[in-house]
């Protein structure tokens, strides 16, 4: 038997597994949108990273299934379009999403057909918390994690506007926006994200970022043996890295894959717009108040100036550079 | 399977052909992407379509539906014609060195001895030459022409490259990379494995097709391999289980035969069953046949079963036809030869052939009893459902009973899995309103039944009042009950025939294998094979000790597999001639001179010494066959077969119209489009969806949101030819009906070159129907034809005629 890179910590759900230590309480928050000095937490927890090998997954939507049990969301039963992403597009109710993209590749004129788990990126520097107007209404922990708290979410959109990979999705229901928490509340209680579990093929691995990047070289050396001299990790540094991952075999061109973003960046607007706090009275957050449950702590009233409406609205109408061009719906 | 999940780990090449492996088994699938990370292991796959198993291959090519044999049969030759055979495995554990008797021949697409009007061959010439004492004559030098291999050669001898890619519609130079890939695995330390499902069963020649496989894999020394053999995918949890345990037929359990009629007594019967050895000193396993036959009765009828009666074998029912197989029992049901069915977590409207001759039949029942944990079409079938189901409820006089049943995740008891473990699970849920365990109602029905038999008599109530019938609640045996009835008992005290003094077996103790199994009526097993699963120590079947002593992936403390927990069959071939491993870093047993030691139970009696006894026990030769004998009834070669719907004349014999020995009722055949029908110029193969499992996710919302609506996929080309858009409403028709589908336009499709003609293939996934929590669609067995394979007619689901066109008026929403 070959020697093997350490197998992920957590998620995977067979072989069996270990827990991660439980964390992630309030107190781990670093950054919380439209406030600022957010006290230092006493301590750093261990950066996370779920890691998605598109050359291990074969599409079979198990980490869609999973998270719609877990989150307990209800997407329509839509119509087939002559395409296999169902639902046709991120929403509300489906935070993750299989996009599917028939590719000749020119060089080996072999059909290729790439399948990515899309969903919300956890980047490091998130474009959604520095663009959104709304006090606490997404937060960022010291493992990572990105979490909306839509008890603060005002519904404005900006969050949208913010990303630069078209994640968020309104409700036209309750007017919140929603996207994947990385089972932040499974991550809490020591498990891995609900897809990572699901996946069948071990395609989606959870564990600390540095170790799920060791996993990764073991993984892009393999592509490398087969051909793929392009593979690589997909950790977009003009975001400062993120907190979900890709092995790509073609990590050259990741637009490729329904429209990955080649170099995603925040829109400039967004990282000038967002200098000075917009709102008052949320310096302090609350976040002595360690114990609490989330959703109380971040339960605030929340107060938006007319003029911080218009600057969000002109951010809103630009286009953000590095955006998702093409859903490549094949 | 041979094998088992886990052990494909251990290979170095995948074949996934006549499968679609990731997607209709994405959990197993994951230790192919386990031999692909840590061994290095290459992916090859073959298929009709670029599947989502072709997304993580390394290889793949596409195949025209229904084509498959000569591609195997391609193979066979490529790898002879280059010399990459397993020699040493092929001469010493094959019967390539057999002569044949003289006669056999082969020519222009039949063997000879075709008699057209019987739709049979005369098998009398196909097997040995054999001495005086009745043993098969051979060449070890493999000179003489009627030998195995020699006839093997002549036979694959028409299946050049250009033949193969001209019937197959395989580009040559694809198909060569294959067989140079497969051919490497020649080498005693580098293996292949084979997954297939349905993609090769459901054909009307599905069994030569697999035959092809097992073919190759002996000659490439392949068989019994840790990360060889060939590897059947069960398409249903527990379909292994069904199998196992007789509910075909012309089974009873553990694959012992329904006595027919003309076997008209025990002696008969057993005359055809206890092969003798055709070569010396050979093990012929089924010279045990009688000790699990009579278990068997004495397990079904305990002391009403005694030596006088033959072991209550007049209580068997006995056979006048090969077996009541679906297609004969809906074909008696469509002519109204049936009064009442008894269907129990099936549902047949949706899965079997030509839906409107289902509708017909099922309309001339006088009751229909429907045993299901959810509402089936066929249980409504009577019901009108608009475009998707078409019926006039005042023109259907069937009685329907519905009898709501636990589902598998509120019973206990074991699922057989395809690496045939037998894993124990306990109930997850209680079951809701008024559902029952199949046990339960059919206890109920049994002791009714049985009480009016009593009290009222009858022409012959014997079996039914004989039954054993000694479960505590006799209402509701309990799965443990069942198991260890299954697994069976000593019925007085058994003595080691070598040593009269040595109890082997106390009286009414479990049986610890089968080895111990008698034929004078002191054991009893309800399926000999079981035997071992619930022995004295306790439920082996529930175990759960994943240790892998080795790493080598058997995994023997997990559960229990059939036969006598042994991982991978045929495992003493895994070892040279005189006992050591092919490859020393995949042992698996070897032979330490005494006995035969290693990570796995060996296949073969634990001091049978290497060079003397051959590792094929179950067979009388000792050895694989590539030659098959008599056991198929189209051939001991494959054959190139057309389907029954074919786009083109076969290319060996234009006059022969799909598997030329398989049955096909008279009315069904008025209903098949003619060969290369220009009114039906496309070839429709059905297949099953990641997102689903068969019809039973049309009753889960979350399974509808990921594959929301029936669809057909179709190349590029067809779209353009026939101005279909993707996304559009399309129109599909065969000769036995139409449905109107989306259109999902693909590059995974492309039309193939067969005969010099383009042939366009269209793709249409089963599920869809009128019942449950998805989309209502038309259903893919609209469309197939009513025909199935020749030895075992499963129907020919992947491989038929259509036409298609732009229907955007259609009657979708």
């Amino acid at each position: 038997m070959t020697d093997r890179a350490p197998q992920p910590l957590t998620a995977a759900a067979n072989p069996p597994v270990q827990p991660l230590e439980s964390n992630l309480l309030p107190s781990d928050v670093v950054r919380v949108s439209a406030t600022k000095d957010v006290p230092k937490p006493d301590r750093q927890l261990t950066e996370v990273a779920k890691l998605i090998d598109v050359s291990k997954c074969i599409g079979c939507k198990a980490c869609q299934s999973a998270c719609i049990e877990w989150n307990d969301t209800h997407p329509t039963v839509e119509e087939n379009v002559g395409v296999y992403e169902n639902p046709h597009d991120l929403t509300p109710d489906m935070f993750t999403l299989m996009r599917f993209t028939e590719y000749e590749n020119p060089e080996t004129n072999e059909l290729e057909w790439l399948i990515r788990k899309d969903g919300c990126m956890h980047c490091e520097d998130p474009g959604c918390l520095k663009a959104c107007p709304a006090p606490g209404a997404i937060v960022q922990y010291s493992n990572g994690i990105v979490d909306f708290i839509h008890e603060n979410c005002i519904g404005c959109g900006y969050c949208v506007t913010g990303c630069p990979f078209d994640i968020p999705r309104i409700s036209k229901t309750d007017h919140k926006s929603y996207k994947c928490t990385l089972c932040s509340d499974r991550v809490a209680m020591g498990q891995g994200p609900a897809c990572a579990k699901a996946c069948p093929t071990q395609c989606i691995t959870f564990g600390p970022k540095e170790e799920m990047k060791k996993h990764a070289e073991e993984r892009i050396e393999d592509l490398k043996s087969r051909g793929f001299e392009h593979a690589g990790l997909y950790d977009p540094q003009g975001v400062g890295g993120t907190h979900v991952m890709y092995v790509l075999h073609h990590a050259d061109k990741p637009s490729l894959y329904a429209g990955l973003p080649d170099e995603p960046a925040i829109s400039p607007l967004v990282r000038e717009w967002k200098g000075p706090a917009k709102t008052v009275g949320l310096a302090a957050i609350g976040l002595a108040a360690v114990g609490a449950a989330l959703h109380g702590l971040f339960g605030r009233a929340l107060e938006v100036t007319e003029h911080e409406e218009e600057e969000a609205q002109e951010l809103v109408d630009e286009t953000t550079p590095g955006a998702p061009a093409d859903k490549g719906d094949a | 399977m041979t094998n088992a999940w886990t052990d494909i780990k251990n290979t170095d090449l995948v074949i996934v052909m006549g499968g679609n492996a990731a997607e209709a088994h994405p959990c197993g699938f994951k230790w192919v992407t386990e031999a692909k990370a840590h061994r290095g292991a290459k992916l090859i796959v073959v298929d009709p379509r670029f599947t989502r198993t072709a997304s993580v291959a390394d290889y793949y090519a596409p195949v025209r539906p229904g084509s498959d044999i000569a591609f195997l049969m391609g193979v066979i030759r490529y790898c002879i014609e280059n010399d990459r055979v397993q020699w040493e495995y092929v001469r010493n554990y094959t019967n390539a060195a057999l002569l044949v008797q003289e006669g056999f021949g082969w020519k222009d697409g039949l063997f000879d001895g075709y008699d057209p009007e019987k739709r049979a061959y005369d098998m009398d010439g196909w097997d040995y030459q054999r001495d005086d004492e009745g043993y098969a004559l051979t060449d070890p030098t493999l000179q003489d022409p009627n030998c195995v291999w020699n006839l093997l050669k002549k036979h694959v001898d028409v299946y050049t490259p250009d033949f193969v890619a001209d019937v197959c519609g395989t580009p040559k130079d694809r198909y060569l990379k294959i067989c140079e890939m497969i051919a490497e695995c020649s080498a005693p330390d580098r293996v292949m494995t084979s997954m297939y499902a349905l993609g090769w069963t459901q054909h009307s020649k599905g069994a030569q097709n697999i035959r092809g496989m097992a073919m190759l894999q002996l000659i490439l020394g392949n068989i019994g391999m840790p990360g060889g053999g060939v590897n059947a995918l069960r398409g249903h949890s527990n379909i292994q289980g069904l199998t196992d345990i007789g509910l075909l037929s012309h089974t009873i359990p553990g694959y012992l035969s329904m006595p027919k009629d003309d076997e008209v007594d025990f002696e008969t019967f057993m005359s055809t069953k206890l092969n003798k050895p055709t070569q010396r000193g050979q093990t012929s396993f089924w010279q045990n046949y009688r000790k699990f036959m009579v278990s068997f009765q004495k397990a079904m009828w305990g002391d009403a079963a005694t030596a006088e009666n033959d072991w209550a074998y007049d209580y068997l029912p006995k056979l006048d036809v090969p077996y009541y197989d679906i297609l004969r029992f809906f074909d008696m049901m469509s002519k109204g030869q049936v009064n009442l069915y008894f269907c129990q977590g099936f549902n047949p409207l949706m899965s079997f052939p030509n839906r409107a001759k289902l509708t017909e039949a099922l309309s001339k029942l006088k009751l229909l009893v429907v045993m299901d944990p959810l509402q089936t079409e066929t249980a409504h079938f009577w019901e009108n459902h608009g475009p998707f189901n078409d019926v006039d409820p005042a023109q259907i006089a069937t009685e329907v009973l519905e009898l709501p049943t636990t589902c598998f995740a509120e019973d206990e008891g074991a699922t057989v899995n395809s690496g045939r473990w037998l894993q124990w699970h306990w109930p997850g849920a209680t079951p809701p309103g008024q559902a029952k365990p199949d046990t339960w109602i059919l206890s109920n029905v049994f002791l009714r039944v049985k009480e009016l038999y009593r009290t009222e008599g009858g022409p012959f109530p014997d079996p039914i009042l004989n039954l054993t019938w000694d479960y505590e609640d006799p209402y509701e045996p309990t799965p443990a009950e069942l198991a260890k009835e299954m697994n069976g008992r000593a019925l007085s005290t058994l003595y080691d025939p070598t040593d009269p003094a040595k109890v082997l077996v106390e009286a009414g103790q479990q049986l610890p294998n089968f080895a111990v199994m008698r034929d004078d009526g002191s054991t009893m097993s309800g399926c000999w094979i079981y035997a071992g699963s619930w022995t004295e120590d306790g439920n082996m079947m529930a175990r759960r000790d994943n240790s892998d002593p080795g790493d080598v992936g058997l995994f023997l403390n997990w559960t229990f597999a059939w036969p006598a927990n042994r991982r991978i069959l045929y495992n003493r071939a895994s070892a040279d001639l005189a006992g050591k491993p092919w490859d020393p870093a995949r042992k698996l047993l070897e032979w330490d001179g005494e006995r035969w030691t290693g990570y796995d139970v060996p296949d073969i009696s634990p001091t049978a010494k290497p060079g003397e006894v051959m590792p094929f026990i179950m067979t009388d030769e000792g050895v694989g066959r590539l030659f098959s004998r008599k056991g198929l009834k189209d051939g001991p070669f494959p054959t190139h077969m057309e389907p029954f719907e074919s786009p083109v004349p076969n290319a060996l014999n234009a006059s022969l119209r799909g598997n030329p020995v398989a049955r096909v009722f008279s009315n069904d055949l008025e209903q098949m489009a003619g060969i290369a029908d220009p009114d039906f110029p496309c070839v429709g193969t059905t297949y099953r969806l990641t997102e689903h499992f068969h019809y039973w996710t049309k009753h889960s919302r979350v399974n509808a949101v990921l594959q929301p609506e029936f669809f057909v996929e179709i190349s590029e080309e067809l779209a353009a030819e026939k101005g279909i858009r993707k996304g559009g409403q399309v129109r599909v028709w065969s000769k036995r009906g139409e449905v109107f589908a989306k259109a999902v336009v693909t590059k995974r499709i492309r039309p193939m070159l067969v005969g010099g003609k383009s042939i366009h293939v269209i793709g249409i996934p089963i599920h869809w129907g009128f019942m449950g929590a998805a989309r209502k669609g038309y259903s893919a067995n609209t469309l197939t034809p009513f025909v199935g394979d020749a030895n075992i007619d499963t129907p020919e689901f992947k491989a038929f005629l259509v036409n298609i066109e732009a229907a955007e008026k259609g009657p979708l929403a």
